[in-house]
């Protein structure tokens, strides 16, 4: 019988119960880990029960449009132990009251869906939230980040939130704008490469001037003063110093990894061994992995929009052997791939790609149109095997490319 | 020398908009001609082109950008003979007025006699257009209602999606092409692409077979046309 929290009311004892029957039965009926049938039934029976669950434990929140599930894994392995965690990658409230109920452990790090970030804070009462970055992601279901970034501004100017402590990308200045309302910030400057979404100022809509590492505008909003940052693998939080070798690949992956581990310090865990945990991790939720599949080496990676395919970009564009990319453009997605024309292909001049995914026509003429060579694929007719492959691929892309191959 | 000028990118690029500037250009430079492209910023006057794209944005940055286009005199130069396609916010921009932002209505550069009002829902999905004897395919994604003053042409039929007001989408007059379907437009409409160009250089193109034409004849496919 798994443990069930203290001091719980009659009525929300009854909802916990109700999650974990609903999850079994969905789990026994084959429809996915169940968590969310799960916590969507208990959340119907108990509006409150997110609120009821995060009682009395010190919670973690990190939200962002890219680098969610991979810093959120970071400070679970960082911090130590058992950590309640929605690991399932669900990152709604069903989510995360699945993740309560999955673990009574009195530490909690969740992710969180941009559009539930107020709402979660609010029931959670988390002491630390990261904010990694925002920029454009599935135009067609969530347009207008801006408008995400004013709900966050809202959000910290309310009297609940005011002991949560904010750490922020000093470097994105829509989540500057989205922060600075906090009482307490921690700023990070780690490297952000994608700016697109903010060359008008937020504040003024004037254009923003970057110069270096520096951005400000003319209305006297600026970038603020960091207590974190890198330098190459030199990771400095406020005043301890080190070098952080990380197992997993790519400069957005270090820049998640200053980020957790400001969170870890605020959650008072010792960085030294912290760092080292951290360091070991090589694979989140698939990322990463090496994969098989008809005679390939596959090295699978995932990016669902401009500014996580500029990054991705970066990193496996000098990686040896072939490039395979895979868009799809449903639901999960968001419909419309016009996005792609966002992406900086041409990078990628000089090299061959190799198309897949139910949209990879339109993949093909963005990379024509862009001057990068590509060969139309299929599935069923995969090129002969010749050497190793990374696969970067939009999410449910990945989630095919994750099933149709083995470890 | 084609110039092909995008304007204002940063304020009115959100759909991928820049990708209408890539499939002109690629389409131009392949059958031989020179073609300069040019990204006008926010704070860059308008340079002298033969082809202005004007791209989707939201609320705040297309007030913005209508501002400073009727500065920099973009109605002059289309005037003065240049091209221009405007796509989604684009379209509302060279209208009489349009709203933002609730009901505020909202003085536009005034190129054509065109109305734009807010809707009761947004619109997001497969947009195609009946243009001539072509379908015209794309994505639409807005909240505007846009109607046509008198003698105003529609660029086409509307046969998926909504586009101007669920009947006609767009318009058209001589040198200008207006649209809700981004895409971008150009780059899955490779006929478009070339109807543009052709009025460009003013001469009859040559066959141009990419895998353009591929990516149309699927989209036409999916939307069962
Ligand atoms: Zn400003």
């Amino acid at each position: 019988m798994e443990r069930m929290p203290a001091a719980l009311k009659p009525r929300d004892r009854l909802a916990v119960t109700g999650v974990r029957i609903v999850n079994q039965l969905s789990r026994r009926l084959g429809r996915g880990s169940g968590t969310v049938a799960g916590g969507r039934f208990g959340l119907r029976l108990r509006p409150g029960l997110l609120g009821v669950l995060a009682k009395g434990r010190a919670v973690a929140l990190v939200t962002g449009t890219n680098g969610k599930t991979t810093t959120t894994a970071m400070i679970r392995e960082g911090w130590g132990g058992d950590v309640a965690s929605n690991t399932s990658g669900s990152n709604m409230p069903e989510g995360h009251v699945a993740a309560l109920v999955a673990s009574s452990s009195s530490r909690v790090v969740l992710e969180v869906d941009e559009k539930w970030l107020d709402a979660v804070v609010r029931a959670c009462a988390p002491r630390v939230v990261v904010l990694l970055n925002l920029s454009r992601d599935q135009l067609d279901r969530s347009n207008e980040v801006r408008a995400i970034a004013e709900r966050w501004r809202s959000l910290w100017r309310t009297a609940e939130t005011a002991n949560v402590v904010v750490v922020a990308n000093a470097n994105d200045p829509l989540v500057v704008y989205a922060s600075e309302t906090a009482v307490h910030v921690r700023w990070c400057n780690v490297e952000t490469t994608w700016t697109a979404d903010a060359v008008s100022c937020p504040k003024c809509t004037q254009s923003l001037r970057f110069d270096g590492s520096d951005w400000h505008c003319a209305c006297g909003f600026a970038k603020p003063t960091p207590s974190t940052s890198l330098e190459g693998a030199q990771l400095h939080v406020v005043d301890v110093s080190w070098t952080m070798e990380l197992s997993l690949p790519g400069d957005f992956n270090r820049a998640n990894a200053a980020m957790a581990m400001t969170a870890l310090d605020e959650l008072g865990v010792d960085l030294t061994s912290a760092s080292e945990r951290v360091a070991r991790l090589s694979e989140v939720a698939g990322r990463f992995s090496r994969r098989h599949w008809r005679g390939h080496d596959l090295r699978l990676t995932l990016a669902k929009n401009p500014a996580g395919f500029a990054a991705m970009l970066a990193t496996v564009r000098d990686l040896p052997g072939d490039l395979w990319i895979a868009i799809n453009a449903r639901v999960a997605d968001g419909r419309d791939p016009s996005w792609l024309y966002d992406v900086p292909f041409s990078e990628l001049r000089g090299r061959v790609v190799h198309c897949f995914g139910d949209r990879r026509l339109d993949l093909a003429t963005c990379l024509d149109y862009a001057g990068v060579d590509f060969v139309l694929c299929s599935e069923d007719s995969p090129p002969p095997p010749t050497g190793p492959v990374t696969v970067l691929a939009n999410y449910t892309a990945f989630q095919d490319w994750r099933a149709r191959s083995t470890t | 020398m084609i110039r092909v000028a995008t304007l204002l990118p940063e304020l009115l690029g959100t759909y991928g908009d820049g990708g209408n500037a890539f499939a002109i250009g690629a389409r131009a430079r392949r059958r031989g001609y020179d073609v300069e492209m040019v990204e006008v910023g926010v704070e860059d006057p308008l340079p002298p082109a033969d082809l202005f794209l004007l791209g989707g944005g939201e609320d705040g940055p297309q007030r913005h950008a209508t501002e400073l286009l009727r500065a920099r005199g973009l109605a002059q130069a289309y005037h003065d003979g240049a091209h221009v396609l405007a796509v989604c916010a684009g379209l509302q921009i060279l209208g009489t007025n349009f709203a933002v932002e609730g009901d505020d209505r909202f003085e536009g550069l005034a190129l054509v006699d065109v109305t734009t009002t807010r809707g009761a829902k947004r619109s997001v999905g497969d947009l195609a257009v009946v243009v001539g004897e072509r379908h015209l395919v794309g994505f639409e994604n807005h909240g505007g209602v846009t109607t046509l003053g008198e003698g105003v042409v529609p660029l086409g039929r509307v046969v998926r999606g909504r586009g101007n007001d669920g009947r006609v989408d767009g318009y058209r007059a001589a040198r200008l092409w207006a649209t809700y379907a981004h895409g971008p437009v150009l780059a899955m409409n490779p006929w478009f692409a070339d109807e543009i160009l052709a009025s460009l250089v003013g001469e009859e193109l040559v066959a141009l077979p990419t895998v353009a034409d591929q990516l149309y004849a699927e989209r036409l496919r999916a939307m069962g046309l």
